[in-house]
């Protein structure tokens, strides 16, 4: 079955891992594994080729945005071209949250770059394709978050 | 006991870290200080810290002591500490974890939260790490959540439902109706969710697919909105209304119409829109565009949308962007077995990309170019392909060399322009071959019979050369070995004559001989060539035989055998030596049987055995001559042939000529590694001896061999074999059942064993014979095979 991504990585041009997200589960070592040789193939490419490598049996789709490459496996079904958008607009969701974003707010604000893909992502798949929705629900759950006393929310018991 | 730092300032701690050693030293006193904070019970500070511990884990760290803290984080009644808990557990935690059957009570409860931010922490972690068990225990949960009103709730049950059905197949049917009333949806999260759902619902359960196959109708509406409609500033990409939707909507529809007409008429008329209107200038519509033409080709289209959607994919091979044309390259690919003429026409494009410095679309072109091989456009075909394979990168050359093999053998025009291709080959990338062309090689020369002065001569020339790419000095002393009375005779039609006198064909193999740049293998190549000459040339014999005589001392095993033994011809066998050494009739060859639209060209693998026709006499040169073909054809590792091998192939020259193949089939299987023997029988003149060889993990080749000590000779010489019951047990034919006098030639038993249950292997072995007419009978006990590797 084709379709989906199996992991997403940013790192930096001097192989720093600054995000891993994983879709499918490995175990820690082969996870390694994986990111040593994606940074060792695509760190490896010179500039103005293709963003399209084969390794074993997927397909990997990768952009450079300033000192950040953003690294994706896809299955053999997936679009490589819409996957270029989908990195793309991954990119513009922390630029716009974090305004002009850097690699620095994304090593000092990790967790908040992987809040937002968790908006936009779910399972390897699109999860919301509009810009404003996900900033929307940022916004809102940054909210609930910073409310201070910390409202308790009683959940409903479940039996 | 230290105050846990914010967790920027531990991050701006470690960055300032000027080496691996005071990084490691500074995460240490962090991450005691985090365990000592998770002991605490009721803390400030508990999401910071577990946040910092995921930083650490992201670093490299491990990270383990935090599990029980996620655990504990998420049944918190905060949320931001659920949030990081969650996070926590989708970055620590797997399936595989114990830990995380954990946290299922507190997903299951969180995805009833009054706050839909809770619930979709919880369905988003589900959908990120839930085992199959979680998944079933929680489906029917997510199933009600794909009914809710709230739409942000419904798109995360969708995608959290895809997750369910890829962990637990059956649940499929479950969604499917829920799956389908969200088809009606106006919000494009939600609905892109629903088409990601049916579309993994269709891919696993063919009944489903069926079903839905009724939604086609409603999905060519959706997707005449987004293409019709116009400019939305909430979905506009470039130009393009919500290009992911419409690719995944796309996708569906080939699924949806594939191999169903009804279908595919009612998808035409949108496909043939979208592939006209569609913005070709920026990646989005591209990509729509391509998703587009690989539904086309997938489908049962009518021909006229067919032809336009591979007039894309050509329009693709001409843009500027290598990303295009490595996917137009891809996608031609895959329909080129189909499609070839249509693909033909863009051949000229693709065979520029061979040209192109991206070494991605190099390999694509490359594929396709071989693809593209046929009989009308081999020569134009060959001249790039050749010229290709001496500038391309070396990760290609051995593709692109086998491939060029392949197209060669099937399309060549010509014997002499498919020798002289080969020959390119082999002085171009010769390094990068496989090591079945050197057979293959030399079987096609021995066919091309008119052919053989030129070919020895443009050998000959390539050899004085370069010596350095063993394939190619390979067959070209096979070829001046058995070809060098051509040689010497000068007169060629097809080649500018050259006078090549004695010694200067001794010179170059001398050359080989000695060079540091030979292999092992090579070397006896030129050994044997150089005997070889012996009968072909007239005053230099005792050059050879000096040759000869030196290396009988090599160091080089293999060498020294093949020495000795080209010593004893000129010594002891001298009346034989120019039958030995005539002229190798015609190797016929068990042809591979390509099929069409094999780009890669398997070349034969294992190496076929070759049917020699001539008579075997039964003594030992010509046993040395079939060592010769085996290290031809079989020994591609360079290790020196063992003597008992040797010993029992000149064995098997005494036996009919089909179990001379049978021989050499077996050796293409062992290894050539020393096997242990040990003796079973030693009684009434009768000396058994067994080795084996292990096949696989379960099976095992046993070999017997029997020799007579006595002086008058043995007949009806049998043997039978019993193992445990579980074993099965295949005996083959014996190689003889005579035994002569003095052991001068022995008798092989091969037997196959096949060991499932892995018992201990025992074999009881009769021997039955006859000796100065008296009739023998005995048993022996084998309790434990020798250790076999």
């Amino acid at each position: 079955m084709g379709g989906k991504m199996r992991f997403l990585l940013l790192f930096s041009r001097q192989g720093k891992l600054r995000l891993q997200k994983w879709f499918t589960p490995l175990t820690d070592r082969e996870k390694k594994k994986v990111i040593r040789d994606m940074m060792m193939m695509v760190l490896a490419r010179p500039p103005r080729t293709c963003n399209f490598l084969q390794w074993r049996d997927l397909k990997i789709v990768y952009k450079r945005y300033a000192s950040l490459y953003f690294c994706t496996g896809l299955e053999d079904q997936d679009n490589e071209l819409l996957t270029l958008e989908v990195l793309h607009r991954y990119v513009e969701l922390l630029d716009k949250y974090f305004g002009n974003v850097c690699e620095l707010d994304i090593i000092f604000n990790f967790e908040k770059a992987y809040f937002i893909l968790d908006e936009f992502l779910m399972g390897g798949e699109i999860l919301e394709t509009s810009r404003m929705a996900v900033a929307g629900s940022l916004e809102e759950a940054d909210t609930l978050q910073e409310v201070k006393d910390q409202t308790v929310y009683y959940s409903v018991p479940q039996y | 006991m230290s105050p846990s730092v914010p967790l920027q300032e531990m991050i701006r701690a470690i960055r300032s870290a000027r080496t691996q050693c005071e990084e490691r030293g500074v995460i240490q006193r962090e991450c005691a200080a985090i365990r000592a904070q998770f002991r605490q019970a009721d803390n400030e500070g508990r999401s910071h810290n577990l946040a910092k511990l995921l930083y650490v884990h992201m670093l490299g760290y491990p990270a383990h002591f935090g599990q029980m803290e996620c655990v504990r984080m998420i049944a918190s009644p905060r949320y931001s500490e659920k949030r990081v808990g969650y996070l926590g557990a989708m970055m620590l935690l797997d399936e595989k974890q114990d830990a995380s059957l954990l946290i299922t009570n507190s997903i299951k409860n969180d995805l009833s939260h009054s706050s839909q931010f809770v619930q979709s922490l919880a369905l988003c972690t589900l959908a990120c790490m839930g085992s199959a068990e979680m998944c079933r225990d929680l489906a029917p949960e997510i199933d009600k959540l794909l009914r809710s009103s709230n739409s942000y709730i419904k798109k995360k049950a969708a995608l959290c439902a895809v997750h369910i059905v890829r962990k637990v197949n059956e649940l499929g049917e479950l969604f499917a109706p829920a799956a389908r009333s969200l088809l009606s949806e106006k919000n494009h999260g939600v609905l892109h969710g629903a088409v990601v759902l049916i579309t993994e619902l269709c891919e696993r359960s063919p009944e489903t697919l069926e079903r839905f196959r009724k939604s086609v109708p409603e999905l060519v509406h959706i997707m005449k909105g987004l293409v019709l409609s116009g400019y939305s500033p909430e979905h506009d990409v470039a130009g393009i209304s919500d290009p992911f939707l419409q690719v995944r909507i796309l996708r569906l529809l080939r699924i949806l119409g594939h191999n169903n007409e009804v279908a595919s008429d009612a998808m035409n008329d949108l496909l043939a829109q979208v592939a006209t209107n569609t913005d070709s200038t920026k990646t989005a519509g591209n990509a729509v565009l391509y998703e587009t033409v690989l539904t086309v080709l997938d489908i049962k289209s009518e021909s006229g949308l067919r032809v336009l959607a591979v007039n894309i994919l050509g329009r693709f091979l001409l843009n500027n962007d290598r990303n295009i044309r490595y996917i137009a390259m891809t996608s031609l690919q895959k329909i080129v077995g189909t499609d070839h003429i249509a693909v033909q026409r863009h051949r000229g494009t693709i065979v520029d990309c061979l040209k192109d410095p991206d070494a991605s679309v190099k390999r694509r072109a490359l594929e396709l170019s071989l693809a593209l091989v046929s009989a009308s456009n081999i020569r134009s075909m060959m001249k790039e392909l050749l010229n290709f394979l001496s500038t391309c990168p070396l990760e290609l050359r051995a593709q692109a060399a086998s491939g060029i093999f392949a197209a060669a053998e099937r399309y060549s025009p010509s014997q002499r322009w498919h020798i002289d291709t080969i020959l390119h080959v082999l002085t171009t990338a010769g390094g990068d071959v496989r090591d079945e062309t050197v057979p293959n090689l030399i079987q096609l020369i021995t066919t091309a019979s008119e052919l053989h002065c030129y070919t020895v001569h443009k050998l000959y020339r390539a050899l004085l050369q370069d010596i350095s790419q063993q394939p190619l000095v390979q067959v070209a002393c096979w070829c001046i070995g058995e070809y060098g009375d051509l040689l010497l005779k000068g007169d060629c039609q097809e080649i500018e004559p050259v006078q090549v006198n004695e010694n200067d064909v001794l010179d170059a193999l001398e050359t080989v001989l000695q060079s540091h740049m030979s292999s092992p293998t090579t070397r006896g190549f030129a050994l044997t060539a150089t005997m070889k000459l012996s009968t072909r040339i007239t005053e230099n014999v005792d050059r050879i035989r000096s040759i000869v005589s030196i290396y009988g001392s090599c160091i080089d095993l293999e060498l020294q055998q093949r020495a000795v033994e080209y010593n004893a011809l000129f010594k002891k066998y001298d009346h034989m030596r120019a039958a030995v050494l005539e002229r190798m009739p015609i190797m016929e060859k068990n042809s591979t049987g390509q099929t069409n639209g094999e780009t890669t060209g398997e070349l034969v693998k294992e190496v076929q055995p070759v049917k020699v026709i001539q008579g075997q006499p039964p003594t030992q040169p010509p046993a040395s001559q079939v060592c010769d073909l085996l290290d031809l054809l079989g020994d591609s590792n360079d290790s020196g042939k063992p003597s008992s091998s040797s010993a029992q192939s000149s064995n098997n020259t005494s036996s009919p000529g089909g179990d001379l193949l049978d021989l050499l089939g077996g050796l293409d299987l062992m290894p050539p590694t020393p096997v242990p023997t040990i003796p079973v029988y030693e009684k009434n003149g009768v000396n058994l001896t067994l080795s084996c060889q292990k096949q696989s993990e379960t099976s095992l080749i046993v070999t017997l061999t029997a020799s007579n000590s006595t002086d008058a000779d043995i007949t009806t010489f049998t043997l039978q074999a019993a193992v445990p019951k579980s074993v099965q047990l295949l005996m083959k034919a014996p190689s003889g059942d005579h035994l002569p006098a003095c052991g001068t030639v022995k008798v092989t038993q091969v037997v196959v064993l096949n060991n499932p249950n892995k018992v201990n292997l025992k074999m009881r072995i009769r021997v039955s014979f006859t000796s100065q007419g008296v009739a023998f009978q005995d048993t022996v006990q084998v309790d434990s095979l020798p250790e076999c590797r």
